[in-house]
């Protein structure tokens, strides 16, 4: 047992955190400082920057422009991006489509996208959950009919987030409306530009805007975007979902918030001294912050798991339960440490609470996960 | 980074795993748990024998040489199965003490005794007046010649009934609260000035209230340097902590799974109660407890390094008490709320373990204790000092 990092990983850091410093645009570490939203350019731009640097996506096989890094190392990088107060790389076309297409896509559909992604010339987003099917995914309505050398698309997507900006979006379709619900399902590739798709804004309850409705009438796409076989839809969509629980834990991301929450308590002032030195808030903190410790060597001890065994694990079922349940934990606190400043809604102190309310509802609700977890890890 | 053990680590963990099954059984461990001195010196022979009670001192104080690790790896054991013989105040504190204090030969000869069994110690720190903080100390040692005498009381003495020196921290200088002026020195039980008050405790362990009154002591009974005992003693006591954060681990492991073939088990409605949902939920929250937990714990055991930063040690071990102490509240009471009336039967094993649970929660400074000193050890700036010798005043303004 050995819970060190070895030299070259400390080297391996430093080369990191030089790059972050030398790299990042200032404008857009002030916005990620001040918890302002990003927009698009600000996310292309960033991406681009890693992207040359061969860092866009370090978990691809280095075939398709990946790294050889280790765990320990990747783990690392996204420590020094969130220290640095680099905006974390948007999951839904490095992190989400992209294994899908190389582990079940044609060569054709390799050949085409992956670059695109690389390059940020493709915007993806994920059109998963309708109205009327969210935990109950299986049940979704959205129907792709054949029609010549093309599938036709009717139904309505929700809830996607940044769809305003992306380009395309990998829908999960119903193929054959007669196969049992997760049967019939396939997983298709929609170039958004195409006539009939409509992206209506959703505002959340914190004023932002990262969630849209997407509409499709009668959208004709050519059947080769169809993603391995008809009907095999479920099982990558699940594979997606194993990897997006990965992401959505938000470890370093965490350990960056309860620094600006710090920054926040140390500036409240309270009877000739500030919030930060009174013993019931600083305890507060140190609650969270002990917990979030203990979540990042869960996080890494099933990291070490997963690339002894090559997949990863219903770990992940915990970790983005307990890991949404500190960004919520940390954002409450960020409220609660403003005061009456936290009433402006200039101040994004109460916005960010409300805002971080979304995480133990994405990515598979936090019940769900639980279920899962009872039945698949517990036998219950 | 690697969360693995050594092969030799992992025969030192079948041997404990194999005593463990063989002799402590749960009407074994309750019977020996009412016996008179509350624990078996046979077993205390065995552990001898196998080697395990010098596992984890150094080789030149006559040790294996082992590390943190391997008395981690004993107190997982020894916490699945609720065992009670005294390895945290004899070999854990007690050792760590005279280990790392000790000054001269007798010394040497006191931690051989104790590493082949024949010696018994134990730690007393804690006062009336001081709940877990080590540097508040009321306990005096006036100079008497080249030696001292000593006055005073500490409570809550693990086993001090069956230790046969006590390891006491004493004030030879400054003020109740003053971080200078504290020294550990060595006090056999049965020196003249000696009483104690014995009790059982409420988890089935044993426990003494020792007073000492003009107990004349040597110069050579001093381990460390007099007045800057300590460093000595924080690193003594976050020995401690993690050996008994590693038998928590233990503990809650039994809970979790004991808790959960029990809802499998039972039917009510005419099904198994584990199908319902909320207690689905929350043995799901239980295990999450005690993996957060297990994390915790290896990241705490490294920290212990007589050679390391002691403000990083410092916040690494109080973080992981802290988070052992609210996570094992949240698996022992759902084990026993999940179990029903059975779980508050004192016949069946479930309660056992949460009344350990509860006391490990509270044993060397409990969840409030340490998160104020993980906020403090965090605000200094760290690195003044390495090692043993350096504790600074970590727990100033937070009191
Ligand atoms: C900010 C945000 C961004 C999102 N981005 C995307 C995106 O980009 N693409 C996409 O496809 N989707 C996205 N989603 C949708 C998200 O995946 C769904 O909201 C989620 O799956 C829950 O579905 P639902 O909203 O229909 O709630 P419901 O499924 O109706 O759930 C309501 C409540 O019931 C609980 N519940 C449901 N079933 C069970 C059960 N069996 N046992 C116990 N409790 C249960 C849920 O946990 C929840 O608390 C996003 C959601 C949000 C909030």
């Amino acid at each position: 047992m050995d819970l060190s990092f070895s030299p070259e990983d400390l080297r391996f850091r430093e080369e990191i955190r030089a790059f972050v410093a030398a790299e990042l645009p200032p404008a857009i570490k002030h916005k990620m400082q001040a918890g302002i939203e990003l927009e698009r350019d600000d996310y292309v731009a960033w991406q681009k920057i890693l992207s040359a640097r061969g860092w866009l996506a370090p978990n691809w096989p280095v075939e398709y422009g990946g790294t050889d890094w280790t765990i320990v190392q990747k783990h690392i990088f996204d420590e020094e991006l969130a220290v640095g107060f680099a905006p974390r790389s948007l999951p839904f076309g490095v992190s989400m489509v992209a294994p899908v297409i190389i582990n079940f896509g044609s060569e054709e559909q390799k050949q085409r996208y992956l670059p695109r992604i690389l390059s940020s010339e493709d915007w993806w987003c994920q059109g998963y959950s309708e109205p009327g099917s969210g935990s109950d995914l299986a049940s979704l309505s959205t129907r792709a009919e054949r029609d010549g050398d093309s599938y036709v698309i009717n139904g309505a997507k929700t809830w996607i987030t940044l769809a305003q900006y992306a380009n395309m979006i990998f829908v999960l379709a119903r193929t054959d409306p007669t196969a049992k619900k997760q049967k019939g399902i396939s997983f298709i590739l929609v170039d958004m530009t195409t006539p009939g798709v409509t992206v209506r804004p959703i505002e959340t309850i914190d004023g932002g805007h990262e969630i849209n409705e997407v509409i499709f009438e009668n959208v004709r796409v050519p059947l080769e975007n169809l993603v391995g076989t008809e009907g095999g839809g479920w099982t990558y969509a699940k594979f997606l979902l194993e990897h997006e629980r990965n992401g959505t834990a938000g470890v370093a991301g965490s350990f960056q918030m309860l620094d600006r929450l710090k920054e926040i308590a140390s500036e409240q002032r309270y009877n000739g001294s500030t919030l930060m030195q009174s013993g019931d808030f600083a305890k507060r903190i140190a609650e969270v912050e002990v917990r979030l410790t203990a979540l990042s060597f869960t996080q890494m001890r099933a990291l070490a798991a997963e690339s002894a065994t090559k997949s990863p694990g219903l770990e992940s079922s915990y970790i983005k339960i307990t890991g949404t349940e500190i960004q919520q934990a940390i954002t409450e606190l960020m409220m609660e440490a403003g005061g009456y400043e936290s009433f402006d809604d200039r101040s994004r102190n109460a916005l960010l609470y409300f805002n971080f309310r979304k995480t133990s509802i994405y990515a598979g609700s936090n019940e769900i996960q639980r279920n899962i977890l009872a039945k698949r890890m517990l036998g219950l | 980074m690697d969360f693995t053990l050594s092969s030799e680590q992992q025969q030192i963990k079948e041997s404990v795993d194999r005593f463990v099954a063989d002799a402590y059984g749960f009407d074994a461990r309750m019977a020996l748990s009412k016996s008179a001195d509350g624990f078996s010196r046979d077993h205390w022979s065995t552990f001898a024998e196998l080697g395990w009670l010098g596992i984890a001192l150094p080789e030149d104080r006559g040790g294996f040489g082992g590390t943190p690790v391997e008395t981690m790896i004993v107190m997982e054991a020894f916490g699945k199965a609720l065992v009670l013989e005294p390895f945290v105040p004899t070999v854990v504190l007690g050792g760590t003490a005279l280990a790392y204090g000790g000054t001269n030969a007798a010394h040497g000869d006191r931690l051989n005794a104790m590493i082949a069994g024949d010696v018994l110690l134990a730690l007393a720190y804690a006062e009336g007046n001081s709940r877990y903080d080590p540097s508040i100390v009321g306990t005096t040692a006036k100079p008497d010649g080249s030696g001292w005498i000593v006055d005073g009381t500490k409570r809550a003495v693990a086993y001090g009934a069956a230790a046969d020196t006590y390891v006491v921290s004493v004030r030879t200088g400054g003020g109740e609260h003053d971080e200078d002026g504290i020294t550990l020195v060595l006090i056999d039980r049965d020196a003249p000035g000696v009483s104690r008050v014995d009790y059982r405790t409420v988890d089935g362990q044993r426990a003494s209230d020792v007073t000492f009154s003009g107990v004349r002591i040597g110069a050579d009974a001093v381990l460390g340097e007099p007045g800057k005992g300590l460093g000595l003693l924080e690193y003594v006591l976050d020995s401690g902590v993690a050996a008994l954060c590693a038998e928590a681990v233990g503990n809650m492991s039994v809970m979790q799974k004991t808790t959960v073939d029990y809802i499998k088990a039972r039917e009510q409605f005419g099904v198994p109660i584990g199908s319902f949902q909320v207690l689905q939920h929350r043995a799901v929250d239980m295990l999450i407890e005690v993996e957060l937990s297990r994390s915790m714990l290896y990241y705490g055991t490294v920290a212990i390094d007589p050679n390391g930063d002691a403000k990083e040690r410092m916040r690494a071990i109080s973080g992981t008490k802290a988070q052992i102490g609210r996570s094992g509240r949240v698996v022992g009471e759902s084990a026993i709320q999940l179990h029903g009336g059975i779980g508050m039967s004192e016949e069946y094993m479930i309660g056992h373990y949460f009344k350990r649970m509860s006391m490990l929660g509270l044993a060397l400074g409990d969840t409030d204790f340490h998160l104020r000193r993980f906020i403090a050890a965090g605000n200094k700036s760290g690195g003044e000092g390495s090692g043993i010798g350096s504790a600074g005043k970590q727990l100033a303004g937070v009191n």
